[in-house]
């Protein structure tokens, strides 16, 4: 690095030597105010008192953690029993982002491995063609969704048309659809990466697989998906963690009859319930479980690097 | 040197001046979304040069949530419905408008003048007035639809067809009615009744949407759906072969009214606007618009003739309409539970 700087005009890193820190100032400024204060805000609003109506008073309570975990009944008198409602929710958010992760894995991989292996040339086009829809409002695409997979939309006019199925696939409204939703809204997620590292893969290796008698799927298992592996897990958490969080999926395609955590938390802040500490609390839950999935995939990361 | 400053000074008065000019032009609307043709506010640009912005909401929970946190002080004029007037004025956020403000006061109709959220109109004026019940496909259903069993205990053929508004005060209003009890009951037993007949009804409904609901009606993705009057005419007039029901045992009434926010950036402008609203000729094009009912006197040579005869604008003799209560904390606090017990 620091011979490369060198050659535009005398200037190297050691000239900024001094300054590091000082240069440092502005990222550490954005992250303190883009990243830290918001999440703190949260924070502090978690503890605090529910004002009627929405709004916080500045009193510190546990309240709204208690109404996460625990059941007090629909009068808030009785004796406080294992509140599943929120873990249920909790529970739900995580299978259907987990599916949708899947789905998109199944499907991205291929197209990503389909990509990296087109001419130098073309590759670019085929991801230029990947990004196309996205870039459209994420709002509308989801809407699009909900007309495609209608049972009176196109989806099933032309299953019904081939002969597959003589009455339309309820689909609408469904967990299904909205793990269709979350897979199809963060596609380019698991396609990028994944490509990526698969553009980087030296396809030499899998002729030498080859040549040492390896069928094609014990190529692919144990060379080149070792190989590609940090590109599956950047795609897999680059899908995983904002389905998790998401609401616009499951209000528009599952009919807003399920709550996932995205649409809970929503609920809170601008629906009719008005809780902003109890949406700050799930915002902190969801932040800790997301934070916890992440350490243990960096954890278990590190452990494969070094075996490896 | 000299010239340089020179040079900054006119860049900042210009600067200065034009902001100065383009907020003595403005006026920033928070709006329930479709309900406002786009040609009536550019006529309102066209005849006073200030620029309209608009924001939309879907319900009157999520207009309050979201000037709560922080929209106060950005927008001039909202348009709640008649129980939102009463919590926003309790909450303090209305502006007061001083007798002799509005040059147009006196097109108000006499029964929209001295209401009880609004008591001799201090804060608001009518926008819209209509109902609230709910749709049922005739080509799904031909029975009798007058009952609100439709929404809460449906037939066999209609169970997991239906569409529900996600609009909390209407859902437990028509709940509450179609168990005879009163709105914001103290009664356990009553509450715990409303929580368990909802926690039942819901099995029956395949959706909660607003902004869709008329949508989905045309396209045939629900057979019955809860909606607005005039939303719901338009979903007739739009092709589907839906009509509109009067429950026996009541349905909502309300007046959407548009509210002078208190901080408002542009005041004169939000005046400007009330009284622009209450010319007849104005209001009609509303009611042409959205198909529900003005608060103004004078409209009828501006209004569509279909809008006389429309099923959704004339309920049969005797039809019961309600008005939405509002309810004190400890109630509240029960409802937002039923509420999350239902959605969740």
């Amino acid at each position: 690095m620091a011979g490369g700087g060198g050659t535009g005009g005398g200037v190297s890193a050691s000239t900024y030597a001094g300054l590091r820190y000082w240069l440092l100032l502005p990222s550490w400024l954005v992250l303190g105010f883009i990243v830290l204060a918001p999440v703190g805000v949260m924070l502090i609003y978690s503890f605090l008192t529910k004002e009627f109506r929405g709004g916080v008073i500045w009193e510190f309570t546990l309240d709204a953690y208690d109404q996460f975990f625990f059941d007090r009944g629909l009068f808030g008198d009785e004796p406080p029993k294992i509140e599943w409602t929120y873990i249920l929710i909790f529970w739900r958010s995580i299978w259907q982002a987990g599916a949708a992760t899947l789905l998109a894995l199944v499907i991205g991989f291929p197209t990503a491995y389909f990509i990296a292996t087109r001419p130098e040339r073309v590759r670019p086009i085929w991801v230029f063609l990947i990004t196309i829809p996205y870039w459209v409002n994420l709002l509308i695409r989801t809407v699009s969704m909900k007309f495609l997979l209608r049972d009176q939309g196109p989806l099933n006019d032309f299953l019904i048309w081939t002969g597959l199925i003589d009455t339309p696939i309820h689909v609408i409204n469904t967990d299904v659809a909205v793990q269709i939703g979350l897979f199809y809204s963060y596609l380019p997620f698991m396609v990028l990466p994944i490509y990526a590292a698969v553009e980087r893969y030296d396809f030499a290796l899998s002729e030498a697989a080859a040549d040492l008698y390896a069928t094609k799927w014990v190529a692919l298992r144990r060379v080149l998906l070792p190989s590609v592996r940090p590109g599956v897990i950047a795609g897999c958490i680059l899908v995983y963690v904002p389905s998790l969080g998401a609401f616009l999926a499951p209000d528009l395609l599952g009919g807003a009859k399920n709550f996932m955590i995205g649409s809970l938390i929503e609920e809170q802040f601008k629906g009719n319930a008005g809780n902003w500490p109890f949406g700050a609390a799930a915002s902190m839950i969801l932040l800790t479980m997301v934070m916890i999935i992440l350490l243990l995939f960096a954890r278990q990361q590190a452990r494969a690097e070094r075996e490896g | 040197m000299k010239n340089w400053i020179t040079t900054t000074a006119t860049a900042l008065a210009i600067a200065l001046g034009a902001s100065v000019a383009s907020a003595e032009e403005e006026l920033v609307v928070y709006h329930w979304f479709e309900y406002i043709p786009q040609e009536l506010l550019d006529k309102f640009t066209a005849e006073t040069g200030i620029k309209v912005t608009m924001d939309t909401y879907d319900s009157n929970e999520a207009m309050l949530a979201s000037l709560k946190a922080g929209g106060m002080g950005t927008y001039d004029v909202a348009v709640p419905g008649d129980y939102m007037v009463k919590i926003m004025t309790n909450e303090g956020m209305l502006d007061t408008i001083a007798e002799g403000e509005l040059k147009n006061k006196g097109n108000i109709m006499e029964q929209w003048l001295d209401v009880p959220f609004d008591p001799g109109r201090k804060h608001s004026i009518p926008y819209q007035w209509g109902s609230t019940s709910f749709m049922v496909n005739r080509d799904v259903y031909k029975g009798d639809i007058n009952t609100l069993a439709i929404l809460f205990d449906p037939p066999a053929e209609l169970s997991g067809k239906i569409n529900m508004l996600d609009s909390q005060g209407e859902v437990m209003l028509l709940a509450s009615l179609y168990l005879g009890i009163p709105q914001c009951s103290t009664d356990r037993a009553q509450l715990k009744a409303l929580n368990d007949m909802l926690l039942k009804a819901k099995q029956h409904w395949a959706s909660f949407n607003s902004d869709t609901a008329k949508e989905v009606l045309v396209s045939g993705d629900v057979a019955v759906g809860m909606i607005w009057n005039g939303f719901g005419a338009k979903a007739r007039e739009e092709g589907a072969n839906v009509e509109y029901a009067y429950p026996r045992e009541g349905f909502n009434v309300w007046m959407d009214n548009v509210v002078l926010l208190k901080d408002a950036p542009h005041r004169a402008n939000a005046l400007k606007f009330m009284d622009f609203l209450l010319e007849p000729e104005n209001m009609a094009a509303v009611t042409n618009y959205a198909r529900y009912a003005a608060g103004v006197k004078g409209v009828e040579p501006y209004l569509d003739p279909v809008l006389a005869t429309m099923p959704e604008q004339n309920p049969p003799e005797g039809a019961k309409g309600v008005f939405i209560e509002v309810c004190d904390e400890a109630v509240q606090k029960v409802y937002d539970q039923i509420w999350t017990n239902v959605k969740k």
